[in-house]
């Protein structure tokens, strides 16, 4: 099948749908893939680039349109600027489109979109579970939007972000506080905290408190119980009081932070509104709001949708577009992203794509397939949710009894009690002869005990290869006996002695071998 | 040369003996340690070939200068990664020697004990030989499951406890017999019968272990070689191999217990065999596994700053430990933390991962035992895990059904992200079933160790 990749057309968009490196993965996958030229040059990738791994180049993106089976994109279909017709238009009767959609935002799109027959895959529409991670366009895109704030706020923000003590006096860190800590907050906190600055962060989650600490971040505890949670994890609305206590919260916090990066986003539904003017005019001079939820309305009140102002001395910035702003490292994730959508489309590497509407991932992403809306799938199943427990309580039980035939006191008195009748008997019957060398054997035992703890566990192969060299010893036994008269004795002796010097050389020459190799 | 001076000459030997094992406290003595257990044989050899009790020296030297050439050839030609193998022949030659060095003494007939002492004479000989024929034949198959002449599956006979006792007692009855019949100048059939049993004992003692329990196998037969020289310094009435003796035997048997204790395994339970076989009970693995490629790791590499190693049986499979001291160089040069986890029994002998790196020159002041890392994992951004399965199982934690349960392990999975080279998805050696390997932070890079390093290697250089 061929993949088109248009040209994005909206006013700023830099990204591009395919990076020279996905792409030759995708060819790998047995598809062909065309490009409208010039596609990736906001991105710094030139048409050049992609001929080398085999991508083909097309003039205009009426032919791209056309031609394809599949086209995939990074904005929705919208008014093509040059050509003065819709995108939709170009989409063949039955077409594919893999492309950020927002179905619940754009539903004229979508009618649009099925009376064409098309199959439409939304990347914003991907299910959140482990699995569908690496194909989560909306993670890698939030991933960059959380990194590209702390860089806008930076560029507007007047000061270092690290705390300094120079010749020339004291630099006081900066305080940033970021507010939601889904994916943009947690990248926020990353590169704040990266450039040396103080990091605070808020979330209505509970459970992502211990995320934010692991960024190093302190988390704000607010005092009220209520769960956040929604589902897919997924901020909810909260209750009044609760807004209240929070707000509050923020109002503190604004007199106090340098720099504030809002990331709350309640799916569906347009973005609360969490910093107020007040809350601005009582911020100090010369700090910096970055708003990344304005494409929704945005957190602050004061924001401005895709534009940098200035209030109350407090820059507030209301870009949407921060991804875009980082073309080349969006259109890569994105590239990879839905380059592994398609290893999810063609399970055989055959070229083929099918939709396969039983899997949880594609069905999810799926909006409209050949004409028919399904959009919304049905709520996804948690897959974090823990398998229930079954018969671990009655295996338990069986074991006791097993124990209790012998108490405790008894097993540990049992060896003690052989050991001692045993020495007892070797006492009673033993000649003096023996016991000598049994004292010796006995105190030799303990000698080996206490010397061979000491051993640092790194030797222990050293120790082994040692004590066999050792244990060579034997060898004396047969020195002793190789000049007995009987002849048969000789030969066995000199046997022993043979195969117990091959020990005594092998084990010490070997352990030297070994103890050479050990060095600092 | 007089009877006392040989005595003194013993005690030196014998000092000197147990110096080279005190030595090994610490890799700088250690050295050195060698050296004096070097001096201590030579005198022990020479003071006794001096000895009034020798005369027929031709026979002697020939025999010592094979052997010894024999050994020396052995030392100097053996892989890092064959240790194991070379250290259970050994044990084998030294179980073959006491049964020889029991034979000749049994034929000596100018012994003139006489009552309770002629007795306990032939009880040592009998036990000497006893113990020498299993440490050999126990050996020899140890040899053959570490150099995989033999399946390391552990071959479980039905009844198999009951077959050990019926053993146990047949060499104890015929024990009795050896006695009876001595007593009239006999006695050679019931010994032939009993080196018999002995042999076969070894062999169905050593079969029935599984191959994880390598480890433990190993160092028990060290500890048996030592105790058959005891045992045939009583024979002898020598108090040097006596005193040698017992010192190998308990060196064996403490390394045992550290064996044992690491895998949380009962020593008795290790001997009875069949690890592995049981426990169908515990949980199936179920989830995902993420690959990544050569190229990605050298990335999650560069972009850490503390990198934890634990190399397992697989890296000596493969012989990847020079390209991994390649790698961890160049990290290091790049300012990395580099470090290694060496679970004790990683590997089929015990220290053999130890060795293995010091051989590919890694500075063993990187090399940390579990004990000293695993409180450190949270610290750790990525760990790799070369080879290595049971001893990274979590399972082993948290699935009390899991067949091994309470064993202690590299907690590796409490790093930021562990990166798994493996050949395939098959199970480690105990045949469990691995819940790391589909963890989310968790990344598989498939393919043999070393090529896989390799790549690795290549990517951290381009």
């Amino acid at each position: 099948m061929k993949i088109g990749i248009p040209k994005e057309i909206h006013p700023g968009e830099k990204r591009v749908a395919t990076t020279p490196e996905a792409a030759e993965q995708i060819i790998k996958l047995g598809f062909s893939v065309l490009l409208e030229s010039g596609a990736g040059l906001e991105a710094n990738i030139s048409d050049e680039a992609y001929q080398e791994v085999g991508v083909e180049i097309v003039e205009s993106a009426k032919t791209l349109w056309k031609s394809a089976d599949i086209v995939m994109k990074v904005r929705a279909p919208e008014q093509h600027p040059e050509l003065a017709l819709d995108e939709i238009d170009l989409l063949p009767e039955g077409g594919r489109l893999i492309s950020f959609i927002w179905p619940a935002q754009n539903e004229e799109l979508m009618q649009k979109l099925a009376a064409k027959n098309a199959t439409v895959l939304a990347m914003d529409s991907v299910p959140r579970m482990s699995r569908a991670q690496k194909l989560d366009a909306l993670s890698s895109m939030a991933n960059i939007a959380g990194y590209r704030a702390v860089i806008e706020a930076a560029q507007h923000f007047g000061r270092f972000f690290t705390g300094q003590i120079t010749a020339a006096g004291k630099i006081p860190p900066a305080k940033v506080l970021v507010i939601g800590a889904g994916v943009a907050g947690l990248a926020a906190i990353g590169a704040a905290k990266g450039m040396g600055a103080i990091v605070r962060a808020f979330d209505t989650r509970p459970e992502v408190k211990e995320q934010i600490e692991s960024m190093d971040a302190e988390f704000l505890m607010l005092d009220f119980k209520e769960e956040g949670s929604g589902t897919g994890g997924y901020a909810k609305v909260m209750s009044k009081e609760f807004i209240e206590a929070e707000m509050a919260l923020f109002a503190r916090q604004a007199m106090e932070v340098d720099i504030i990066i809002t990331t709350a986003l309640i799916p569906g539904k347009p973005a609360p509104k969490l910093i107020t003017e007040g809350m601005v005019e009582s911020m100090k001079p010369g700090s910096v709001i970055v708003d990344l939820a304005s494409e929704q309305g945005g957190n602050c009140a004061l924001t401005e949708k895709d534009k940098v102002v200035v209030k109350h001395g407090v820059t507030i910035i209301g870009y949407t577009d921060l991804p875009s702003r980082l073309a080349n490292q969006a259109s890569q994730l994105y590239g990879t992203n839905l380059r592994h959508l398609l290893t999810d489309l063609c399970p055989d590497k055959n070229g083929e794509i099918n939709v396969n509407m039983d899997d949880e991932v594609i069905r999810g992403a799926t909006v409209i397939k050949e004409g028919k809306i399904t959009w919304p799938p049905p709520p996804p199943k948690l897959s974090a949710a823990p398998a229930p427990q079954t018969e671990a309580p009655a295996y338990k039980t069986e074991q006791e009894p097993k124990k209790s035939i012998i108490p405790c006191w008894l097993k540990q008195l049992i060896p003690l009690a052989i050991g001692g009748a045993a020495l007892f008997g070797i006492g009673a019957v033993a000649p003096a002869s023996f016991m000598t060398h049994f004292t010796v054997f006995v105190l030799a035992c303990f000698v080996g005990y206490q010397v061979i703890w000491n051993v640092t566990p790194a030797l222990h192969t050293p120790l082994m290869s040692v004590t066999n060299a050792i244990s060579g010893i034997i060898v004396i036994g047969a020195l002793i006996q190789v000049s007995a008269p009987d002849q048969n004795i000789q030969i066995l002796a000199g046997l022993a002695i043979l195969i117990a010097s091959i020990n005594i050389a092998g084990g010490f020459l070997v352990t030297r071998r070994m103890l050479e190799m050990f060095r600092k | 040369m007089s009877h006392s001076l040989i005595t003194m000459s013993y005690i030196v030997a014998t000092i000197l003996f147990i110096f080279s094992l005190s030595g090994l406290s610490n890799q700088e003595s250690a050295r050195k340690g060698n050296y004096y257990g070097m001096l201590g044989m030579a005198i022990a050899i020479v003071v006794t070939a001096l000895s009034p009790a020798v005369s027929s020296y031709p026979i002697l030297i020939v025999a010592l200068l094979i052997g010894g050439t024999i050994g020396a050839f052995a030392a100097s030609k053996v892989e890092m990664t064959q240790m194991p193998e070379l250290v259970a022949i050994m044990h084998s030659l030294v179980g073959m020697a006491a049964v020889l060095v029991g034979y000749a003494n049994f034929m000596d007939t100018s012994s003139t004990l006489t009552g309770v002492e002629k007795t306990i004479h032939e009880i040592e000989i009998y036990v000497g030989i006893l113990i020498g024929a299993v440490t050999f034949s126990g050996s020899v198959i140890a040899f053959g499951k570490l150099s995989e002449r033999i399946s390391g599956k552990p071959m479980l006979l039905p009844a198999r406890h009951w077959l050990n006792l019926g053993l146990l007692i047949a060499a104890i009855v015929l024990g009795w017999m050896f006695l009876q019949e001595t007593e009239t100048g006999g006695g050679s059939l019931p010994l032939w019968i009993m080196t018999a049993i002995a042999l076969l004992f070894g062999i169905h003692m050593v079969m029935a272990i599984g191959g994880a329990d390598m480890p433990v196998v190993v160092s028990m037969l060290n500890s048996y070689s030592g105790w058959a020289a005891a045992a045939t310094g009583f024979m002898l009435s020598n108090d040097l191999l006596i005193v040698t003796g017992a010192l190998v035997g308990s060196s064996g048997a403490i390394l045992s217990y550290i064996m044992c204790r690491a895998m949380n395994r009962h020593f008795l339970s290790v001997i009875a065999g069949g690890f592995g076989t049981s426990g169908g009970s515990s949980a199936v693995v179920e989830g995902e596994v993420t690959p990544v490629n050569a190229e990605e790791t050298a990335q999650l590499l560069l972009d850490a700053k503390n990198i934890m190693i634990i190399p397992g049986y697989g890296m000596a499979v493969a012989q990847a430990q020079h390209t991994v001291n390649e790698i961890t160089k160049l990290l290091r040069d790049k300012g990395k933390k580099v470090g290694f986890g060496i679970h004790p029994v990683a590997g089929r002998m015990p220290g053999h991962m130890n060795v293995l790196l010091a051989e590919a020159k890694v500075p063993y002041d990187i090399v940390y035992e579990m004990d000293e890392i695993n409180e450190d994992w949270d610290d750790v951004d990525v760990s790799i895990v070369i080879g290595a399965n049971d001893i990274v199982n979590p399972s082993a934690l948290d699935d009390p059904n899991s067949p091994i349960a309470g064993m202690p392990v590299l907690e590796c999975w409490k790093g930021d992200t562990t990166i798994v080279l493996k050949r395939s998805m098959a199970s480690g050696y105990a045949g469990v079933g691995n819940p790391l390997f589909v963890l989310e932070n968790t990344r598989m890079l498939f393919g043999d160790a070393n090529a896989t390093m390799q790549a690795v290697l290549k990517a951290l250089k381009g």
